[in-house]
């Protein structure tokens, strides 16, 4: 458990992917099994206690430290989690740490009633860290500043296994994962797939630059639209029904509409939608499904999910994916018209003689939910990840808007430094009248490193007041903000929020009371 | 005995903590005719006194820190001596704090009070360590009183920079350390952990380091900061004060870790404040335990808390039946920064 808690603790400070893939990655390789492959579930949310421990934390502190020492010391540190590990009395002589395998044990065939008493023994027995740590894997919210993602690629570099073969051994395993690490290390075999419905890396594309753009026939490629959802693999086999993200997290729990007319056999690639009467929702009412383990009855109702469907890798035990696109897309089409699963539909191929016309196709497109427009080679296999050459993407020019900068923050990692993050506002008119700025997006990126210098030191020659790592400056500032669209949102003051806003130029020229209002922003509303 | 309240000779003015039947201040703010200064940190041995009395340590630090500032006449004495003052005895007596930081024993009348200063009790090879004075009055810091702040090992915290150091050898490693004190402790715990390569100082580092040597405390290869190439700052632990760690001067490190010794560490939402990656729990005060511990061990019947946390610290020695009250001296609220 030191060593766990070590790493943690680490990672939670540590903003920096490449210093966190480090620390995981020496994690690995000095832990013994099954410490680490316990550790790996947790951190790829694999181990689901989620523990309400709340009423127990306070009712077994209260028993060990004078309540009002524990609450003015709670007042101070603003965690019961966090005040609890740094005030529990630690014991007399040190006793030896509990190891995470014996703790993962334990919780998963322990009575409810028995957890106080459990508890408290490895507190007693754990310092400080090693007790925070004990209760954020308790409560299931390890919140380290880490995905499953970062945490397989870690594997990948420690390991130099690609990624892409990780993940698609991932989902037949279980934790402890000894057999991965055996595999990885060297020591083992490629653990088999057989029988399980699990991940296939998928197919990437790149952004198409002009003279990409200008060579693009209808001889070689096949255009389709990109919808604004989040890519998705479908795949029933074997008598198991999983959904997956683009990333190879199992979103199935969440999503159980989507999978569950799913025939046996059958591996997909498409966009995830909340669809209502034919139209795509705005990509805002999808966020709400997302990052959720389950999903209520009413929200089923209100937000409908779809899968608009791309590509097939596998129908049967048949593996389609070195076969050309063209052909899979035949394979696909016969498949869907003999099974039309409720809550699928395919996405339909645009018809193109030159790209002059795809162009204006493209610009005319108003519909939404359409993000971009793909652009496929009719020859390519299903190749993993991003290879050059095959799938293109060309994405609508962005809108853009000029807004003033109101709140710079210190950045963190070699940003620490530095105001790199920026809050920007636009024009409305006051109670009073008079206009006012009302902060529309924040954004911490677009710039180069030499503006980012000037920008650090015009902030601190125009500061009015500091708050901690924030500062709000002069409103007289004015960044050309580039952004995808523009939603509705209850959660700002302003009403509107921004898709990917970025900083493209800095108008140092521009007076700040020309910026745009929010009224131009709200014009840009897609309904 | 039933000695005359306490308040009747001790008492807080404009300048601070005053001793009336010796005619002089502890600690006291600017410009004081007769002052005690417990230790050279600036919120206690500040600037324009007439007189001080302190450790020899101490007033080399004044002198060295304060310049033209510095008392006008001083007197120095040994820990243990004991001085008479007017109607009262003083005697100093070593408080684990810094270099030359003592407590402040007075007797009037066959009355013992002792002056805390700041102090700590665990081990510390740069500096004299704490000796326990029975009293009756026990006049306590309180910087770290709250039941969270249990400093722990300060060797582990040093192992855990060591081997950051050893995970990510091409970054600087930049500390943020209180430049009396602090930093000669972690470079004295990283001497003692067997690191021996050179230890590169910003420039407000360099005058303490070299006041300590001067008294003995070794310290090893010290190089300033400043001046040295990208090239030669790789893989370096560099030492700094708190306020340029996160700022623009670490800016000329190549590729910086940032470390911060201190112990308010200990609070994770304190560390992410300061954009911290490497919080060192090191603290020159006494923590929560040490607190009571020398509360109780002191006999003291009455405790005064200055600054800090006190409500926590008066709540608890209300519960061991001793009579407690805060004793208001502004300026002293964060400190080990």
């Amino acid at each position: 458990m030191k060593a766990f808690a070590a790493l943690l603790d680490r990672l939670s400070y540590t903003p920096s992917r490449n210093d966190k893939l480090r620390l995981l990655a020496d994690y690995f390789a000095s832990t013994p099994d099954p410490d680490r492959g316990l550790a790996l579930a947790a951190l790829t949310d694999g181990l689901f206690f989620r523990l309400p421990l709340r009423r127990i934390l306070t009712d077994l502190v209260t028993s060990r430290v004078d309540p009002v020492l524990f609450s003015l010391s709670r007042d101070y540190v603003g965690d019961t989690a966090e005040t609890v590990a740094l005030i529990w009395p630690s014991g007399e002589a040190r006793a030896k740490p509990p190891k995470l395998s014996a703790i993962v044990e334990t919780l998963q065939s322990a009575p409810p009633a028995e957890i106080p008493a459990l508890l408290a023994k490895w507190l007693d027995r754990l310092d400080s860290t090693g007790r925070w740590a004990l209760l954020k894997l308790m409560t299931g919210a390890l919140r380290v500043g880490v995905s499953a993602r970062l945490t397989k690629t870690a594997l990948a570099e420690w390991s130099n296994v690609p990624l892409a073969d990780i993940e698609e051994v991932w989902h037949a395993l279980q934790p402890p994962y000894e057999e991965l690490f055996a595999w990885l290390s060297g020591k083992g075999p490629r653990p088999a797939l057989q029988g399980r419905a699990t991940y296939r890396p998928l197919m990437l594309s790149h952004q198409i630059d002009d003279k990409e753009l200008r060579s693009i026939g209808p001889d070689a490629f096949i255009a389709e639209w990109k919808w604004d959802g989040i890519r998705v693999q479908a795949a029933h086999q074997s008598g198991e029904r999983r959904l997956f993200s683009r990333t190879g997290d199992d979103i199935s729990g969440a999503f159980p509409d989507v999978i569950e007319s799913l025939p046996e056999g059958v591996v997909l690639d498409g966009e995830l939608l909340i669809l209502r009467d034919g139209a795509v929702a705005p990509f805002n009412d999808l966020q709400q499904r997302l990052n959720r383990k389950t999903v209520s009855a009413a929200m089923l109702k209100s937000h409908p999910a779809h899968i608009r469907l791309y590509d097939m890798l596998f129908e049967g035990d048949e593996d389609l994916r070195p076969l050309p696109f063209s052909v899979r897309r035949a394979r696909l089409e016969a498949w869907h018209e003999a099974h039309a699963p409720r809550r699928t539909d395919l996405s339909s191929l645009i018809d193109f003689s030159s790209v002059d016309e795809l162009e204006t196709l493209w610009s005319g497109a108003r519909e939404t939910g359409i993000e971009g427009l793909m652009l496929k080679r009719r020859d390519s296999p299903y190749l993993a990840g991003r290879p050059k050459g095959h799938w293109y993407k060309w994405k609508r020019a962005p809108l853009t808007i000029d807004a003033v900068l109101m709140y710079a923050q210190r950045g963190s990692g070699k940003r620490s430094s530095y105001y790199s993050d920026y809050t920007f506002g636009a024009w409305r008119d006051g109670d009073s009248g008079a206009p006012e700025l009302v902060p529309v997006g924040k954004s911490y990126f677009g710039f180069t490193d030499e503006e980012l210098k000037e920008l650090d030191r015009w902030i601190r020659n125009h500061t009015v007041e500091s708050f901690g790592p924030v500062r709000q400056v002069e409103p007289k500032l004015v960044f050309e903000v580039a952004f995808d669209s523009v939603h509705r949102s209850s959660r700002h003051k302003s009403g509107i929020a921004m898709r990917f806003p970025r900083i493209s130029r800095i108008r140092w020229d521009k007076p700040a009371g020309e910026a745009d209002r929010l009224e131009t922003l709200q014009a840009m509303l897609l309904n | 005995m039933t000695p005359e309240r306490f308040d009747s000779w001790l008492t807080v003015d404009r300048k601070g903590l005053f001793c009336r039947p010796g005619g002089f201040h502890i600690d006291p703010y600017g410009g004081a005719e007769r002052a005690i200064v417990t230790h050279g940190h600036s919120d206690h041995a500040r600037p324009g006194h007439r007189h001080a009395l302190a450790t020899r340590e101490t007033l080399a630090v004044m002198k060295a820190r304060l310049g033209a500032q510095a008392p006008v006449s001083s007197q120095e004495v040994r820990y243990g001596e004991r001085v008479t003052i007017g109607d009262v005895a003083v005697t100093l007596f070593p408080a684990g704090h810094v270099l030359g930081s003592a407590q402040v024993l007075i007797e009037w009348k066959g009355v013992r009070a002792v002056v805390s200063g700041d102090y700590k009790r665990s081990a510390d090879p740069t500096c004299a360590g704490f000796e326990l004075v029975p009293c009756d009055l026990f006049i306590t810091e309180a910087t770290f009183a709250l039941p969270v702040f249990q400093h722990g090992d300060a060797g582990e915290e040093t192992a855990k920079l060591l081997k950051s150091h050893r995970q990510f050898p091409d970054r600087a490693h930049v500390v943020g350390a209180y430049g009396l004190g602090k930093s000669q402790r972690l470079i004295a715990l990283l001497r003692e952990a067997g690191y021996d390569r050179p230890i590169y100082l910003h420039g407000a580092l360099a005058e303490c380091c070299a006041l300590y040597e001067s008294f003995g405390v070794r310290l090893g290869d010290l190089k300033p900061a400043t001046g040295a190439s990208r090239e030669e700052l790789k893989g370096q632990i560099v030492l700094a004060p708190p306020s340029a760690i996160a700022d623009r001067w670490s800016r000329r490190l190549p590729d910086p870790l940032t470390a911060f010794a201190s112990g308010w560490m200990r609070v994770r939402a304190r560390a992410r404040q300061q954009n911290v990656e490497l919080p060192l729990v090191i603290s020159d005060h006494a923590d929560w335990r040490e607190l009571t511990e020398t509360i109780a061990e002191t006999g003291a019947e009455e405790v005064w808390v200055t600054h800090g946390r006190e409500e926590a610290l008066l709540h608890h020695i209300a519960t061991t039946g001793r009579t407690g009250r805060a004793l208001a001296l502004i300026g002293r609220e964060d400190e080990d920064q």
